[in-house]
This record gives C-alpha cells, sequence and structure tokens, in this order.
C-alpha cells in the first residue's frame, strides 16, 4: 500500500521545515540579530517617549513592534530571498525535480521559520518588557491566539508568494529584500499606532498582514489599545483570515508560472550545475 | 508498458538566447537529437566542454524545456507530464553543494527523502544500508560541511539513489573525485543495476575510461549533436579498421605538419617534460603512411624511442568523431 497525496506532503513540509528549526537551535548567533538587535531600535524610541512623558502604553508598543521585526525580518531574508540561495548551492533544481507540490516546499520553509523565529520574538518580549517594565493586560487569549495564527499564516504566505516571485532573480533579490525593510517599518506602524497615518495610509499598509496584526495584538495586550485601533478586533481577524486565502492562492499561482518561465528560459539552474 | 523505452527523445532541439542583444548570440545547445534508450542500461553521454551532456540531462529531468521537439522519459512526455516523470527519476550532479551545511549526513539524507514522501523509518534504514556500502558509516553523524570533496560526493549519490528511481541520471558523478573515491561509485552504480535489472542509469562523463568501462551503450555529442551512438566495443570496432600507431620521439620542432599527413586520420600528442620526449598516437587509414611519417619524424633530427601498433581506445573514437581530444 502507498501513502496517499496529503501523507507524502506533510512528510516534505517536514522535511523542509526540520533544517530551519535545528539551524535556530545550532546557530545560536542568529539570536543576536533577531532577539538583540530590535532591542536597540526599541531603546531608542521607548526612551524618546519616556523623555517627552508619552502615555505608558506607547512604550509597551514599541516593546510589541520590536518583537514581531523579528518575523518581518525572516519573511523578507529567509523566505521571498530564499530561493536566490537555494539556487546557488543547487538545492533549487532539487526541490524542483521531487514528487511533491512546491508549495509543500514553502510551506515546509515557511513553518519552520515561523517556529524559530517565535522563540526569538517571544524572547525580546520578555526581555523589553523586562528592562521598560511593561505591564501586559490580556482579557482575550482565545482571539489573541487566532489573531497571533492568521498574521502568522498570511505573513508567510506573502512570503512564500515573494519567493516564488523571487526565484529567478539573481542578486536583485537582495536588493529589494533591502529595500522592503526599512519603509514597512514606518507603514506597518512598528512603534506607533497604525491609525496615526491616517486610514487611507493605514488601509494600504493592510496589504502588508503585519499592519492588521500588530494592531489587533496592541488591542489584545494593552487595554488603551482599543482607543488607538484602527480597526475592531473582528474586522481585523477577517480581513487577516482573507490575506491568508489570497497570499495562498497567489503563490499558487506565481510557484506555477515562475517555473514554467524558468524551464523556459534556462533560469531555474544556474549554467553550471 | 513494459517495452517502453526508459528515454526516448525526437529531433530534441534547445536553444538559448542571449538576455540582452549585444551579450553574445544564440547558442544552439542540442541540435534535432534522435536518442532510444532502453530498460535496463547503463547508459553514457561523452562529450566535450559545452557539448550540450548537461542541457540534454536537464530537459530529461524536466528541469528545462525544449525549444523544439520531444522528449519522453518512462514514456512520459518531459513537457506536459513532468509530475509524473519526477514519480520516476533521481538526479545527481557532480561537486554538488546540495543539501544544509548544519545538517549532519543522515539528517540531509533524510530531508531530501521526504520530498519523496518515503516513510522516515524506511528512508533512515535505507540510509543506513547504503552509508554502509559507501564506506560513509563513520560519517553518518558529521555536519555536512565538514565533509570532503569524495565524501561529499558519494552522500549526494546516495541522495539519488536512496528514494529508488526506475530512471537516475548521473552529471558527470565522479568529477574531481580520486581512484577510490570514483571506484566505489561505479561499483554502486554496477551493483544497482544488477540488482534491478529493470532499472536505468543514464551517465555523462568526461573520463573515457569510465565510459569504457561502465557503459552498456555510449552516445559520443559534439556541438548538440549525437555524432555516435553504440557499444564502447562497436565503437571501437569502427576504428579498428585503421591502425593506430603510438610513437615516443625525442622532442620534435613541428607537430603540426602531421595533422596534414596523407592517410593519417587523426593525430593527437603530448609532451613529456621530465624525459623530454614527444608522445605522438596517430590513426591511419592504412599501414602504408607508417614509413612516411617515420621519415618524417628522423628528417626534424628526432631520435624514435619507442614504436607500437596499439588496440584502439574509446578516445581514439572520440577524437575520430569530434576532431579533437577530451583533455
Ligand atoms: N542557461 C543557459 N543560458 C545560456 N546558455 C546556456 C545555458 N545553459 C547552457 N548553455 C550553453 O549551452 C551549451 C551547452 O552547455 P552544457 O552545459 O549542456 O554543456 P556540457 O556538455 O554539459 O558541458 P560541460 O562538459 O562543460 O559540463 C554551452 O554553450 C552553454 O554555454
Ligand atoms: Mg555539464
Amino acid at each position: 500500500m502507498t501513502d496517499g497525496w496529503v501523507i507524502k506532503n506533510l512528510r516534505a513540509i517536514k522535511g523542509r521545515a526540520y533544517p530551519r528549526v535545528i539551524g535556530a537551535i545550532r546557530e545560536p548567533s542568529w539570536v543576536f540579530f533577531e532577539v538583540v538587535l530590535p532591542l536597540f531600535t526599541v531603546a531608542a524610541f521607548a526612551y524618546v517617549y519616556q523623555f517627552m512623558d508619552a502615555r505608558e502604553e506607547l512604550i509597551g508598543y514599541v516593546v510589541l513592534g520590536g518583537a514581531m521585526t523579528a518575523f518581518w525580518l525572516n519573511v523578507l531574508w529567509s523566505m521571498a530571498a530564499q530561493f536566490y540561495w537555494e539556487k546557488e548551492t543547487g538545492n533549487l533544481q532539487l526541490y524542483m525535480i521531487a514528487p511533491t507540490s512546491r508549495m509543500s516546499i514553502l510551506a515546509g520553509m515557511a513553518l519552520g521559520g515561523m517556529l524559530s523565529t517565535t522563540v526569538n520574538a517571544a524572547s525580546t518580549l520578555v526581555i523589553g518588557a523586562f528592562i521598560f517594565n511593561i505591564a501586559f493586560d490580556v482579557v482575550d487569549p482565545l482571539m489573541l491566539i487566532a489573531i497571533f495564527l492568521a498574521t502568522m499564516v498570511a505573513l508567510y504566505g506573502m512570503g512564500m508568494m515573494f519567493a516564488s516571485l523571487y526565484m529567478l532573480f539573481g542578486r536583485e533579490a537582495h536588493h529589494l529584500s533591502n529595500l522592503l525593510t526599512d519603509p514597512v517599518y514606518l507603514a506597518s506602524g512598528f512603534y506607533f499606532p497604525v491609525k496615526f497615518l491616517g486610514a487611507a495610509v493605514a488601509a494600504g499598509a493592510s496589504v502588508i498582514p503585519i499592519t492588521l496584526g500588530l494592531d489587533a495584538l496592541r488591542q489584545l495586550f494593552f487595554t488603551a489599545g482599543a482607543e488607538d485601533a484602527f480597526l475592531s478586533l473582528e474586522a481585523e481577524l477577517a480581513l487577516l483570515v482573507g490575506l491568508c486565502a489570497l497570499f495562498m492562492v497567489l503563490a499558487h499561482y506565481s510557484l506555477r508560472y515562475m517555473e514554467y518561465l524558468g524551464k523556459a528560459t534556462g533560469r531555474l539552474t544556474l549554467r553550471w550545475q | 508498458m513494459d517495452q517502453e523505452p526508459a528515454v526516448r527523445t525526437e529531433a530534441l532541439t534547445r536553444v538559448f538566447e542571449p538576455k540582452k542583444k549585444k551579450e553574445g548570440s544564440t547558442v544552439r545547445a542540442l541540435e534535432s537529437v534522435d536518442l532510444r534508450i532502453e530498460q535496463g542500461e547503463l547508459f553514457g553521454i561523452l562529450g566535450p566542454n559545452g557539448a550540450g551532456k548537461t542541457t540534454l540531462l536537464k530537459i530529461l529531468s524536466t528541469l528545462l524545456l525544449p525549444t523544439s521537439g520531444k522528449a519522453y522519459v518512462a514514456g512520459l512526455d518531459v513537457e506536459t507530464q513532468f509530475n509524473a516523470v519526477r514519480q520516476r527519476i533521481n538526479m545527481v550532479s557532480g561537486g554538488e553543494i546540495s543539501g544544509y551545511g548544519l545538517l549532519t549526513v543522515k539528517e540531509n539524507l533524510w530531508m531530501f527523502s521526504q520530498f519523496y514522501g518515503i516513510k522516515s523509518k524506511v528512508a533512515l534504514q535505507r540510509i543506513d544500508d547504503m552509508l554502509g556500502e559507501f564506506g560513509l558509516l563513520d560519517k553518518k553523524d558529521a555536519k555536512v560541511r565538514t565533509l570532503s570533496t569524495g565524501q561529499r560526493q558519494k552522500m549526494n549519490v546516495i541522495r539519488g539513489f536512496v528514494t529508488d528511481p526506475d530512471i537516475i541520471f548521473l552529471d558527470e558523478p565522479t568529477l574531481g573525485l580520486d581512484v577510490n573515491a570514483s571506484r566505489v561509485i561505479r561499483t554502486y552504480i554496477l551493483d544497482w543495476l544488477k540488482d534491478h535489472p529493470k532499472k536505468t542509469v543514464v551517465l555523462t562523463t568526461h573520463y573515457m575510461a569510465e565510459a569504457d568501462e561502465l557503459c552498456d551503450r555510449i552516445a559520443i555529442i559534439d556541438n548538440g549533436r549525437i555524432l555516435a551512438c553504440d557499444s564502447p566495443e562497436r565503437l571501437k570496432k569502427m576504428v579498428r579498421m585503421n591502425t593506430t600507431l603510438s610513437m615516443d620521439v625525442t622532442r620534435l620542432k613541428d607537430t603540426a605538419v602531421f595533422k596534414t599527413f596523407p592517410g593519417v586520420e587523426s593525430f593527437t600528442f603530448t609532451e613529456d617534460g621530465e624525459k623530454g620526449l614527444t608522445k605522438l598516437r596517430f590513426v591511419m587509414r592504412d599501414e602504408s603512411g607508417v614509413s612516411d611519417i617515420v621519415s618524417a619524424v628522423l628528417g626534424q633530427g628526432s631520435r624514435i624511442e619507442s614504436l607500437q601498433k596499439t588496440e584502439p581506445t574509446l578516445e581514439d573514437v572520440f577524437i575520430k568523431m569530434v576532431g579533437k581530444g577530451l583533455e
């Protein structure tokens, strides 16, 4: 008896997630980039807010945003730009000839990245909260979990889409990821309520799932978050679920198209491989 | 579908257009290639750099589309039925640096097996067995980044065979390996086919001896065209009607003249600097030209240290077909 399609693809997902998780354990230097570096930015904003005698929650928002930057960086560098590295090592062509859904490979990458980054983000959150004496006030843990999961799936779904769109890029992949890093910190409101940018900008920035995710998390972690909210929690959850579906579908089609394009132009592999 | 050949191509052509017009010209990597590789064959593709060997394997392994013509693997169209093709194949290239350096050998092999949906227990058992056969069991838990070139390539070859493909494509699998590592890999390939008579190996190589020793049939390819395709014995017979002559002489001044000698089909030479000798090798239509060559050598003031009529090698066939040697 042979195993069914679902079982086989679950194995593929597990296979691809494995090196990510193991990598995070075996390469503790990554902790520095994902845990310690965000704390510097967090500190800078926190001191500005403290100096201005700003509301206490604002410092809490900064710590929360700082923790979430790990996910954004992970999606840009370890999802979007990933196939660029994988092409160099010849892994990409091995993924391509494997009799599994390419979406499973991407999903494995995403799952592994999500798991290892969650540990780092949680560390940033805890350390930040300790240093700046933040009090979290979680009233609806179920909603918190739902929002977090929806944000993750939508965000990494976007990463999967980027990964396939970037597939045929060379070093341009690098430049694009660099280019996307900082503007999103601003537009998505990593360090302040996104409502502050005005409804139009906030709505535009909501294409990036972390915008709505952060806005909802601010409401869920802090009582004052409701006043600073861009949309209601229910609306944000619904939109995030919509984004999940949207990015999965887009990832699927862009992957298919880019694979075809790569096979047609000969850019799926490097010439000397 | 038992009678389906493992590989069949019809007028298979692949053209690469330059990205920008001014950056070079169109490359015709494969030109109307017709091939038929039967199940159970160990088929070799021999050709100089840039001949189109890798391009052919990439098309057969569903990584590249033909520009025109058709290619079938296990009776399946590589262009439209690529998913079904992928169920039946695997591929290994020489000098591959695939996998993740921070994983162990076992973990890496396991990971790749998972993309083929193989049950972990089954995969790990196979990996263990194969590591043993390749003499790599002591490296099972070593990080991949600590492996030597030979160890790494053995691991790559295991990666290809561990998924139990019907047809495996090996692109210069022993590239740059020492005699021992190459031998282990070659022996494995031969044993594998002996144990699985319906399975097929298609390999490209630069090494004449490898092609001669391993392959049931060989296609000689140059400039995207198949120049000859037959068993090593029959290919050699094609030149056996000719006379093959090798000669060691003291340093020659002018080697170019021999190319144009009447009766000479092909001519190659190597300099042995240490002994101050030039080693000449001729394939000639018949023996009547030998005396002319001897007098030409003596006429340049060189001494003949040795002179032998030899059996043709695959290299002679190659030189005759392609017009130049490989190394
Ligand atoms: N992606 C590509 N884009 C443009 N040209 C290519 C591409 N891939 C291969 N070529 C060209 O096609 C020709 C055949 O290349 P191929 O790699 O198939 O040769 P090969 O026989 O494998 O050579 P080698 O022995 O060096 O590996 C070469 O001229 C090469 O430059
Ligand atoms: Mg090649």
